[in-house]
């Protein structure tokens, strides 16, 4: 078999190379080598994006599964599949991500035998590890319809209820927890960031970055896999997105005003700048825009909605992890290039191996795997006026 | 009886033999480089800072509530009951997370180490378990670290200050910050000016508290949540159902009707 070198399989080469790179000088010359970690900042770019955004990244996973299974919204019924496939990967690179990121990966099982049940760190651990089991067997109905085994999938149909109860349950246990992390923290992490809501900002600031991810890579696997584009099921995704922005915008407001901190955030700081740029992106751009009728219904600007909200929420666990404590620590942390290759070369994986499953997995039911077909979008008027009807839900 | 120090930096002349007596415990390299190095690290688990002619001495302040041990996932930190937080490296996965946690930044990481361990003062565990003093209390030579039982040194602390109030900044740092700590430090000085965390920035609440509050939650929201989950689950699913039977008997209807 020929495989042709396009650009992006250059590209990814090349991430692939630096990143091994790293890894070498990772595994051979130690974490201080190949980071600019320092004990003034133990947690660096590993854990603000590996972890803190890489688990946000791949809520659309228990999103879409509770919003058709648990709630039966069948419209949403096309992108549960590619959701829990992109959870699933991403929750195994946030594995891999921690292996990197750990002192001692290869005691990274001490977790089962040591338990320290009054630690944060604890509960999240345990819950990704049974989570992405739970997602295994989730996404184990694609390599069994693949193979046409039938047996199986009636047990997996079985537990199918079981499975999606315990998924989001998990999901909502850590993905709270995780901004629970920070709790302990109070005269390290800027005023800005550091709230005892935390764990409610993280769970909503998760289910918003679940649904815009979800509307991100329909559109996106529509541009790169030619697939069939189902307006109405944007339509959805952006009327939900728009709820879980404003329940988040509030929430984070409710939250300053408490803490009487509205005044400060308005005056100009370090902080403050990447506060803005934060709220800019996650509420002002995606809510504007998705408050008109207009943007709900056409694909190209929910695709700019979604990007906007994603990049924001983004910034915002960033700015928890990193900004958030340049101010206590006394100066800046800039992550060194082996960081950067290092994040990358996880990305890149989770790409290659989303399209590697797209191309063999019967991920989007019923279209099978056509690749290179034009992208093809429903326009305005052939939808259904039932779905316009629920365009604000 | 918990043990405790007592660092009273008004006694302290500067020599840095706690440093090197440190070192000697703990099997760690100390000469003039190391004693020039005015940051605590993986290598130096105390230091005696010099500012204006004043003296400050840093160290692990073996928290009564120490956020260490409540943070690592694996437990890898403990508080005896005679006084000091240990370290048990062999547990340790390198999460690094009670080095986020500790308020006073104590905990220090062997960067270029290929199996690296936490480090930072223990407070001599083997030899207060021995009924003998700190390394860094004996070798005091004007008494400025001392070594003994934590109610007899909170005392002690007290009397020094009603004594002399005109040497003495009237509060004992340690004695209540973050719920109370194991080291507690008398001067004439700001200790904040030496890069201790301000007492009103950490509180007197113990930090493993802010993280508990949450924590303890847990068990109880687990089933709730199971069960509101899985009632949502039913009830959608059993409105399917009945919407299909319904329209079934209807169809079942239209045929008996059309049949009549």
């Amino acid at each position: 078999m020929k495989i042709k070198l396009t650009f992006w399989r250059g590209v990814f080469l090349a991430i692939m190379c630096l990143g091994l790179y790293s890894s070498f000088i990772r595994y051979f010359r130690g974490l201080g080598a190949v980071s600019n970690m320092t004990d003034q900042f133990p947690w660096g770019l590993w854990i603000g994006f590996d972890c803190l955004c890489g688990v946000m990244l791949a809520a659309g996973g228990f999103c879409m599964v509770g919003a058709v299974y648990l709630f039966n919204v069948e419209r949403l019924h096309s992108v549960v599949r590619p959701a829990v496939l992109t959870a699933f990967l991403g929750y195994i690179l946030f594995i891999v991500g921690l292996l990197f990121d750990l002192g001692r990966p290869w005691y990274i099982w001490h977790q089962l035998i040591y338990m320290n049940f009054h630690s944060v760190m604890f509960e999240v651990g345990m819950c990704v590890m049974t989570y992405t089991t739970v997602l295994f067997f989730e996404f184990l109905p694609n390599i069994f319809e693949r193979f046409n085994l039938q047996t199986p999938i009636k047990w997996i149909n079985k537990i199918y209820p079981a499975l999606i109860v315990l998924g989001i349950l998990l999901s909502t246990l850590h993905q709270s927890s995780l901004g629970s992390l920070y709790l302990i923290m109070p005269s390290k992490l800027h005023p800005f960031w550091y709230t005892p809501a935390l764990p409610f900002l993280f769970f909503g600031s998760a289910v918003a970055v679940g649904l815009a991810m979800t509307i991100f890579e329909s559109t996106q696997s529509a541009k790169v896999f030619g697939r069939h584009l189902e307006l109405p099921v944007l339509v959805t995704l952006g009327g939900a997105l728009l709820v879980a922005l404003w329940v988040n915008a509030l929430l984070r407001f409710e939250d300053f005003l408490h803490r009487g901190l509205l005044r400060q955030i308005i005056r100009p700081s370090y902080e403050a700048y990447f506060l803005w740029l934060e709220l800019t992106l996650t509420f002002l751009i995606p809510i504007t825009m998705l408050s008109f009728k207009k943007v709900r219904l056409s694909p190209q600007l929910l695709y700019l909605a979604s990007i906007s909200t994603v990049l924001g929420f983004i910034t915002n666990r960033l700015n928890i992890a990193l900004i958030g404590f340049e101010t206590y620590v006394g100066h800046h942390y800039i992550p060194k290039w082996t960081e950067f290759s290092i994040t990358l070369m996880i990305i890149a994986m989770g790409f290659a191996l989303f399209g590697v499953a797209v191309k063999y997995l019967p991920i989007f039911p019923g279209e099978g795997h056509m690749v290179g077909r034009p992208l093809r979008i429903e326009t305005g008027p052939m939808v259904p006026t039932a779905v316009l009807g629920h365009a604000g839900d | 009886m918990s043990k405790a120090l007592l660092y009273d930096a008004t006694m302290c002349i500067g020599c840095k033999q706690c440093e090197g007596a440190c070192a000697q415990q703990n099997n760690l390299p100390y000469d003039d480089t190391v004693a020039a190095e005015s940051v605590q690290s993986d290598h130096k688990y105390t230091v005696v800072l010099t500012k204006d002619d004043k003296f400050m001495r840093r160290l692990c302040m073996h928290c009564e509530h120490p956020a260490c041990a409540s943070a690592c996932p694996v437990g890898a930190f403990h508080k005896t009951k005679e006084g000091p937080v240990v370290y048990d490296v062999w547990k340790c996965i390198g999460c690094r997370y009670c080095m986020v946690a500790c308020a006073f930044a104590q905990p220090k990481y062997e960067w270029h180490s290929l199996n690296p361990r936490v480090r930072k003062c223990i407070m001599c565990p083997d030899r207060v378990l021995s009924g003998k003093q700190t390394a860094c209390a004996e070798i005091c030579p004007t008494g400025a670290t001392k070594f003994g039982e934590r109610d007899d040194l909170i005392k002690e602390a007290q009397d020094r200050i009603r004594q002399s109030p005109s040497t003495y900044l009237p509060r004992i740092y340690g004695l209540n910050e973050v719920g109370g700590t194991s080291v507690f430090i008398l001067s004439s000085k700001n200790v904040e000016d030496f890069g201790y965390p301000a007492s009103a920035k950490i509180g007197n609440t113990p930090m493993p508290e802010y993280t508990g509050r949450v924590m303890e939650r847990v068990p109880d929201f687990i089933p709730v949540w199971s069960l509101v989950l899985g009632g949502i689950y039913w009830i959608s699913h059993r409105r399917g159902e009945v919407a299909e039977a319904e329209s079934q008997e209807r169809e079942q209807e239209k045929k008996d009707g059309g049949a009549q």
